[in-house]
């Protein structure tokens, strides 16, 4: 690959332009009129012209094409981070969200002259309902924590409403994503921890002994993240329950469940859906996401507002105190007991379009999502369980979890693993996560990948292991042909240099 | 392997103590820096805290991940060891000579109930 690291600014020359325009015949004319006839006060003229990149059309082409080539994604290779669900995300999608007609909206249009929009917003909650056994969904959150958050204002909402203040804390996983127990803080709430078995699923027993009359819910993702289906998974319902706790779901791991079991009938009371992952918007780099928040029955009255309600033959949007009748569920929504409001306008409508491309192009085939991703992902677990150390021996869902090689004995760790691995144009598998093991290594292939790409990536997660045996010295010196080598992570995080100018 | 040190005691949870008459140092072990990785900040508690066992008084940042430490003795903490806050990595170099806190015991028994160097290097394996 070219080297390239330049700024647009330093290609810059004075006086080089990339357009040709006529002579201005207002030229010298706006910084003479007065303050009354330009509309700006003097003040917030600009004194000096913008510093501004002075270069030609062919510079600009050349610079983000050669910015844009030292990208990594889904659409240049294989990316099998775990957690992450990075499958790729079909053109369709973008096309669709991309007409004129959709992106052209303002969401500060009237609601008759958006009924094409409300509409998809409406119906993309129905077909959340129904993938995922729940009641209905708020399409606002912009993303999956802010949908735990959500999740969490509607748990603490319900027990608030029936007068219940005492249910402070919120139970959750060793093993559970991050996410789960800082959302429950920036929440007020207390997080309490529940160990895993020595098969990487919850406890029941050390849960029954953390059950009382203070527990607002449990929060769990199913599969767990070490990609094992919680077979207990209705008894927990079950127990939570019984103590008046309501269970969360981190629809994180939702992929491998599409077409092959939904949340709401293992008994979740809230989840929230990545769309960026399960339904195939782009992500990674920033985003944007989507994290739809569903309920089940009892908890609807308590999701954010806005929500959009389909009344006598039309789409509103509704918020506030308002009662209106009917919607799908043919009851009254009581708008009032609502948790709030957690985003501007309505969410990311972008990622809401392409998720429901994505599902409307799939139709019926969308069951074949979660069984293909499952086995993609024991396909590539029994094809590389002789060269690293496999902890938990069962059959996995969408992901799984070595730690670290079988053989350690040259001391060639996890993140050598990984760094060794973009050398051979790879994306590294998420790694030290979870914590349950030192040398985590967390694959996810994805449904989208062919046999072959998993072949390759088998071989070459072979030819790793064998290195890290015959060369351990250039395994723990990877990489050695990305554009920079290895980083020196400890002085990244202590003192790290955030501005272009401090490198120079 | 992970070094273990002789005469001091150790908590499940990878913390050392190292009584000094009335006062508890406490710091990590080896192992758990080594599992840790390169250390980048280590979060403090503040002089004069009433701390309890088991409870937790600060945590430990590496590369890798964010751990909580947990304090294996009851008392007031008399002294912090501020040299982590811009050297944090020294913990890495030596857990054992780079204490984090020291505590003025309020039940100088609760130390007999922790491991000594044999029992928790059983527990490392």
């Amino acid at each position: 690959m070219k080297y390239y690291d330049k700024l647009i600014f330093e290609i810059s020359r004075e006086g080089r332009v990339g357009y040709s325009l006529p002579k201005s015949e207002w030229e010298g004319l706006t910084s003479s009129l007065s303050e009354e006839a330009s509309g700006i006060a003097k003040n917030l003229l600009r004194e000096t012209p913008a510093e501004l990149p002075e270069v030609s059309e062919l510079d600009v082409v050349r610079h983000y094409t050669n910015v844009s080539n030292k990208n990594f994604g889904v659409e240049t290779g294989f990316y099998p981070l775990g957690s992450c669900t990075m499958k790729y995300n079909p053109k369709i999608n973008e096309e669709i969200a991309h007409h004129p007609a959709f992106c052209g909206l303002h969401p500060l249009q009237s609601e008759e002259s958006v009924q094409g929009a409300l509409a998809i917003y409406y119906h993309t909650a129905r077909v959340l309902s129904e993938l995922t056994g729940l009641a209905d969904f708020t399409l606002t959150p912009f993303a999956g924590a802010h949908g735990e958050l959500t999740g969490l204002m509607v748990m603490r909402q319900y027990h608030l409403l029936r007068g219940d203040t005492k249910r402070t804390r919120v139970i959750v996983p060793d093993s559970a994503h991050g996410t789960n127990p800082a959302s429950a803080a920036v929440c007020g709430l207390e997080i309490v921890e529940v160990k895993s078995t020595a098969n990487g699923t919850v406890d029941t027993n050390d849960l029954k002994g953390l059950l009382d009359d203070t527990v607002a819910g449990i929060m769990m993702t199913n599969p767990n993240t070490l990609g094992i289906y919680e077979t207990q998974v209705v008894e927990i319902a079950h127990l939570v329950h019984e103590a008046g706790g309501l269970l969360y779901y981190d629809g994180a791991n939702l992929n491998p469940m599409l077409g092959a079991s939904r949340p709401g009938d293992m008994g979740f009371d809230i989840m929230h859906i990545n769309l960026h992952k399960t339904f195939s918007t782009p992500h990674g780099g920033g985003g944007p996401g989507s994290g739809p928040v569903g309920v089940a029955a009892h908890l609807v009255d308590c999701l954010p507002n806005p929500r959009v309600v389909f009344v006598d033959g039309k789409y509103k949007v509704k918020s506030g105190k308002m009662k209106v009748e009917s919607n799908h569920s043919g009851g009254i929504c009581q708008f009032g007991n609502s948790c709030g409001r957690v985003a501007a306008f309505m969410g990311n409508f972008g990622v809401v379009m392409k998720a429901y491309t994505y599902i409307l192009s799939l139709g019926k085939d969308i069951k074949h999502v979660g069984p293909i991703a499952t086995l993609n992902a024991n396909y590539v677990k029994e094809s590389l369980r002789d060269a690293y150390y496999l902890p938990v021996d069962t059959v996995c869902k969408h992901e799984f979890v070595f730690d670290g090689l079988a053989d350690k004995s040259t001391g060639v760790t996890t993140l050598d693993i990984a760094k060794r691995l973009l050398d051979y144009g790879y994306h590294a598998p998420t790694i030290y996560f979870p914590l349950l093991f030192h040398q985590s290594i967390m694959i996810e292939p994805t449904e989208t990948e062919s046999k072959e790409t998993l072949d390759d990536f088998i071989d070459i997660m072979h030819r790793v292991a064998e290195e890290a045996l015959a060369d351990p010295d250039m395994v723990k010196t990877a990489p050695h042909t990305t554009p920079v080598r290895r980083l020196d992570e400890t002085t990244a995080a202590k003192n790290p240099l955030i501005k272009y100018r401090d490198l120079c | 392997m992970s070094k273990v040190i002789e005469g001091i005691k150790y908590a499940d949870s990878h913390e050392w103590v190292k009584v000094e008459g009335n006062v508890g140092i406490i710091g990590i072990s080896d192992y758990a820096q080594h599992s840790l990785g390169d250390i980048v900040y280590v979060d403090l508690p503040s002089e004069g805290d009433e701390i309890s066992k088991g409870e937790e008084f600060g945590a430990v940042e590496s590369v890798k991940a964010a751990s909580d430490l947990y304090s294996p003795v009851s008392g007031t903490i008399i002294e912090i060891n501020s040299e982590l806050e811009a050297s944090p990595e020294l913990i890495n170099q030596d857990a054992y000579e780079n204490w984090i806190i020291k505590v003025e015991l309020a039940d100088p028994s609760e130390v007999d109930a922790l491991l000594d160097a044999a029992a928790y290097e059983k527990i490392c394996e």
